[in-house]
């Protein structure tokens, strides 16, 4: 069993005096995996960039960097894909793992049979520092010789619950330990927090970044560029690999959850970055959706997007990244 | 004789010492230098002080401390006598340094690129991949020739036996080539004989090799010149004298990040006749800097898409981007196994006795010997926190515990080396003279790739432990360095054959190749410059009249207008608050239109184009800061200011003198003077205009003094200043180079050159501006009431200041446009 989503995820830069010269980095096109297909995908650029080239990162993700070389005061970017998401095996939400401190231990040894990424992923990185309170609250998660995604579960439930969803209370460079200590925050932040937890007890945990999908009210329509980025984490677990948890929604991803990309922590898969030459200030509008592919014909979608008016008034501001929660508001 | 030498010297035999055998006696390679020592008074010792301290201050050698309160710069520090190690000890060093290199390079070229030394389990990839010195960006680059590394710094101490260990090794941007090459420049001079005598081997053909080996591992088209730059994070870098001065030693431009940019898949310098292709790139930057696109977000100083270009093997970086990674010294341990495997050989030279806590069995060894060893992070931040060396045997019960908790919840980031009572040599007793003090000392050694395999500098940067830690070596703990003597054999240096001859299509003449910062720099130099001598002349003459205790005159009172409009008085200053006032201007460099602060100003000016600047023209520059803020100002009397100002006139017209005379005329040059000429213009139009506010029966003695022109009023009238003749002469007289016309037409002369070769500047105003003045009727303009002069000199001033924003707007405005990193 699988399900089809179509996923368009528009940016708009507009600059309040021309810039001469910009320069980005993206992370916007989903990545195959064992658990999704990606079966097309295109991005819209306005104006033309002068240089346009495809990659891939140190994580294996698709990135691409974009140079645009004539004066513009806006930047217009539409990524649109189509991906398959497959279910996962049965029982998998179930199963337990092994016990958390042989995982522990089986990174931690040298030399070890553990998989590269998996060591890379139990490290510091420069957003996800280990941090001695942190570990200390998630042991009461993690008790002894408990299995380790039974504990995951429970780490994340408790986030879910002890922790408040308030996009004002954070931005995209909130450190952990603001987030441990004010006890708010968005996806970004949830997710960065379950790294920095699993990290510390020695456990490889990645920051996964993609989409959620939402529910309209009920008899209310699917609104377009009505969803948001979304962040969670991947737990490693020797018997059952990369293990996904959702610490905002309270969940384990399964048919709702699309996969841009992964990294050590937010910075490494931030789906946009630039630098730009001139502008003076600059506003962004984000604007997702995310739609199961029977409810609308991919061009269709897209046609409706690009031609959405673009107000001449000042964007709102920017969401923080990582947007609303998905399943249900908090 | 030796016992007052030697009356501090305590005998060590748990130290080796550098100078003295077991017995007493001076060894062998240091018995000249001792006798030379024995035979020399106190008062001949402390004046070796005397020149060190003399070359140090003229040169301006600094090294920037963090965290000083005296601001940013501190004297360099440096001990007369130097480290001296004979050849055939140093051969041994020179291999060994070589095929350290040589192997970091290879463990470089495999976490770069396949990594099997990871899959192999020959290498722990914890404290690689969890480095901030592992760029993930450099992943799958091969750079040119197949060098990561082209400077290598390893630091070596010598245990009681007499061998050598390398403590740490720099990969990042390894610093110190700079200050051994001053050292040497100090020492050759003190010991010029010894120098002879002992035949130490030279440091020039290092440099050369260096300049010309990054040249020619550079991508370039076989006959183009490849243009290599430096780059510094700037002033504020704890090193930047040293950035500054090997790029005037080395010829290469010295550059910051806005300098560069990046089009079409190459890197370019701004200059200003455009950009200018950058086939290398000598970075003095840390690496994750480099790139706020691919490295660093946060980073406002790099070039934005260098990596791109780095990848595309379009531009040469030394060292290449993540070589860094190799600093972390959770490694040592895991060498002399990865030389065996890289190279086929066994590690020549030892490092300190290393165990990396992440191997359990090597945590518990060293755990159980806490007081013999030092722990240190194998990353900046273990836990969030910093993590200072911790000394096993300064721990108490207490710490010891706390120390075992923390490594044991994070073992991968620790790692503890054994304690070396590492060497001591002597040093002079900077107080006595004639006296000899035992100080811990370290070797920093360098090396640097050719393209026949790596090349180690003959000589190098000692550094003595300060007192309060003998087991610290940092310049930036105030510990002090020595030049490194090789002696013996001279290595017989052979030319360098990589470098291509200069050829006539090379030569520059015009200076359109000058980097846009730089040439707005000399444009604020020659403002700051005239600013200074105006000022200077300025309180001079005020503080004598003011003296005079006549402030009622019509005279004092446009002379206190003048000080007004120039900011160094308060509006209607009468002549008795003037004088502190004055004094102030001149000595409080917290006064912001004072004198003192404007020196300060050129002096920074100065600093950021010292690699432009003659070493004259720097001394003299240097030794004027020098002056500045060397007594408070409520402490001092009129003449001491008087005093002082003619002093400071004096160096003014020297510093004129070296742009007049010492500065090819090119295009910076013609900047500067720009800068000089608006300025003065900016002051003699205010002035004029304040004096005729007198009247005509006003004298305008005062304006031919601070106009530097009385002796030649007088010597050419003989009478007491009549109007027409004082303003014919500062306004009309194209001979004197005070006087506006002189202004003007220099000004209309540079602009027209600039544009002939550089193109398009719109019509300034000057020329029409130049020729009204020359239109004035002396007999109906040349008086104080003149309406059509006052509106003249208003006009000019006016188009004066605006020309100095359109000079602005068109050569120097892409030198601050700054990038910016957006989310």
């Amino acid at each position: 069993m699988s399900q089809r989503y179509h996923v368009i995820h528009e940016t708009l830069y507009r600059y309040a005096s021309s810039v001469s010269l910009s320069q980005h980095l993206l992370h916007l096109a989903p990545r195959n995996w064992a658990f999704q297909q990606l079966e097309h995908f295109q991005l819209d650029i306005t104006p033309e960039p002068a240089q346009k080239q495809t990659g891939q990162d140190w994580f294996g993700n698709s990135s691409m960097r974009l140079a645009l070389r004539q004066p513009h005061d806006m930047l217009r970017l539409i990524a649109a894909s189509t991906v398959n998401v497959l279910k996962r095996p049965a029982g998998w939400r179930e199963a337990p793992g092994a016990p958390w401190e042989k995982v522990a231990a089986l990174l931690a040894a040298f030399p070890t049979t553990a998989p590269l990424d998996a060591q890379e992923f139990a490290l510091a990185s420069s957003q996800v520092p280990l941090l001695e309170d942190v570990r200390t609250w998630a042991l009461a998660s993690f008790t002894p010789g408990r299995p380790i995604l039974e504990a995951s579960r429970h780490l994340m439930s408790r986030i879910y619950r002890e922790f408040e969803f308030d996009p004002k209370a954070s931005t995209v460079a909130t450190p952990v330990a603001q987030t441990f200590q004010q006890r708010r925050g968005v996806c970004q932040d949830f997710a960065q927090l379950m790294l920095c937890a699993l990290r510390s007890l020695g456990l490889a945990a990645r920051y996964m970044s993609g989409y959620i999908l939402t529910h309209p009210a009920p008899g209310k329509p699917r609104l377009i560029g009505a969803d948001a980025s979304h962040a969670w984490v991947a737990v490693w677990c020797p018997e059952n690999g990369w293990v996904g948890f959702d610490p905002t929604n309270n969940l384990q991803p399964d048919l709702e959850h699309v996969v841009l990309g992964w990294g050590r922590d937010f910075g490494d898969v931030s789906p946009m970055r630039g630098v730009i030459l001139g502008g003076a200030s600059h506003e962004v509008e984000v604007q997702v959706t995310m739609m199961p592919a029977e409810n609308k014909r991919f061009e269709d979608l897209l046609e409706a997007v690009r031609q959405r008016p673009l107000s001449r008034e000042p964007a709102p501001a920017a969401l923080p990244s990582g947007g609303s929660p998905a399943a249900r508001p908090r | 004789m030796p016992r007052q030498f030697l009356a501090e010297y305590p005998e060590d035999p748990e130290r080796y010492d550098e100078m003295f055998a077991a017995d007493g006696e001076a060894r062998p390679h240091y018995a000249a230098l001792y006798d030379q020592l024995l035979g020399q008074t106190a008062p001949q010792l402390r004046e070796l002080f005397k020149d060190v301290d003399r070359l140090i201050r003229d040169n301006g050698v600094t090294y920037n401390v963090y965290d000083d309160e005296e601001g940013s710069s501190r004297p360099w520090a440096m001990d007369p006598l130097p480290l001296i190690i004979p050849s055939d000890e140093w051969r041994t060093i020179e291999a060994g340094v070589i095929q350290r290199a040589k192997l970091f390079n290879a463990v470089l070229a495999d976490l770069y690129g396949a990594q099997t030394l990871f899959a192999e389990g020959r290498l722990p990839p914890a404290p690689v991949l969890g480095h901030p010195g592992f760029q993930r960006p450099a992943h799958g680059i091969t750079p040119a020739g197949g060098v990561h590394l082209h400077v290598l710094a390893v630091d070596l101490a010598r245990s009681a036996d007499g061998q050598w260990w390398v403590l740490n090794d720099r990969t990042q941007s390894p610093s110190g080539m700079g200050y051994a090459l001053e050292n040497r420049i100090i020492t050759s001079r003190l010991f010029p004989d010894l120098f002879r005598e002992l035949r130490v081997q030279r440091l020039a053909h290092y440099f050369a090799t260096l300049r010309d080996s990054i040249a020619a591992f550079a991508p370039h088209e076989p006959d183009e010149r490849v243009n290599t730059v430096l780059l510094t994070p700037g002033p504020f870098n704890e090193t930047y004298f040293e950035h500054a001065y090997l790029a005037r030693y080395l010829g290469f431009p010295l550059v910051e990040g806005q300098d560069l940019t990046v089009r079409d898949g190459c890197v370019w310098l701004k200059t200003l006749s455009g950009l200018r292709r950058v086939h290398a790139i000598l970075r003095r930057m840390d690496d994750d800097y480099c790139d706020p696109l691919e490295l660093r977000a946060d980073s406002a100083l790099g070039v934005p898409g260098l990596m791109d270009v780095v990848r595309a093997g379009r531009v040469l970086l030394a060292n290449g981007i993540g070589a860094s990674v190799i600093e972390t010294g959770a490694l040592a341990g895991f060498l002399p196994g990865l030389c065996r495997h890289l190279l086929g050989e066994d590690l020549k030279m030892p490092g300190v006795a290393t165990w990396w806590c992440g191997e359990a069995p090597a945590m518990e060894e060293a755990l159980a010997m806490t007081d013999r060893l030092v722990f240190k992070s194998a990353v900046p931040h273990p836990q969030g926190r910093r993590f200072e060396p911790v000394f096993g045997e300064d721990l108490d019960e207490d710490g010891r515990a706390r120390l075992d908790a923390r490594v044991r919840a994070n073992p991968r980031d620790y790692y503890a080396q054994e304690l070396v009572a590492i060497s001591r040599a002597p040093m002079l007793d900077r107080g006595h003279g004639r006296k000899l003090l035992a100080r811990p000392v370290g070797l920093r050694v360098f090396a640097v790739a050719t393209p026949d395999g790596y090349m180690v500098m003959p000589g190098g940067l000692a550094r003595s432990a300060s007192e309060q830690d003998v087991r610290i070596l940092s310049n930036q703990r105030g510990g002090g360095s020595k030049d490194v003597w090789i002696c013996g054999e001279t290595a017989g240096s052979p030319v360098s054959l990589l470098r291509r001859p200069v050829e006539a299509a090379d030569l520059v003449r015009s200076g359109a190749g000058l980097s846009s910062r730089v040439v707005e720099n000399l444009f604020w130099f020659g403002r700051y410059a005239e600013r200074c001598d105006n000022l200077a002349r300025y309180l001079r003459v005020a503080l004598d009249r003011a003296a005079d205790n006549n402030d009622s005159g019509v005279e004092w009172l446009t002379l206190a207008e003048l000080g007004h409009a120039i900011g160094v008085l308060p509006e209607k200053c009468p002549g008795r608050e003037a004088v502190r006032e004055l004094v102030k201007a001149t000595f409080d460099s917290h006064h912001p239109g004072g004198l003192a602060s404007h020196i300060l100003h050129l002096s920074r000016t100065g600093f950021q184009l010292r690699e432009r600047l003659s070493s004259d023209n720097w001394r003299t520059l240097n030794a004027l800061a020098q002056r500045v803020g060397q007594k408070p100002h409520d402490k001092v009397g009129i003449f001491e200011a008087l005093a002082l100002l003619d002093e400071y006139v004096s160096t003014f017209m020297t510093l004129a003198g070296f742009a007049l005379d010492g500065m090819t005329r090119d295009h910076g040059w013609r900047f500067l003077s720009l800068g000089r000429r608006i300025e003065r213009l900016q002051f003699q139009t205010e002035a004029i205009e304040c004096a005729m506010r007198m009247g005509v029966k006003g004298n305008p003695d005062w304006l031919l003094e601070v106009s530097d022109s009385i002796v030649t009023y007088r010597s050419r009238y003989m009478s007491r200043p009549e109007w027409i003749a004082v303003l014919d002469l500062l306004i009309a007289d194209d001979s004197n180079p005070r006087g506006i016309v002189f202004q003007t037409s220099g000004l209309r002369d540079y602009l027209e050159r600039l544009n002939d070769s550089l193109g398009g500047m719109p019509d300034t105003g000057i020329e029409a501006l130049h020729r009204r003045l020359l239109v004035l009727d002396p007999t109906l303009d040349f008086h104080p009431g003149s309406e059509a002069l006052k509106e003249a000199l208003a006009t000019l001033r006016a188009a004066s200041a605006s020309l100095s924003d359109q000079i602005g707007l068109h050569f120097f405005s892409h030198s601050d446009d700054r990038s910016r990193v957006i989310a």
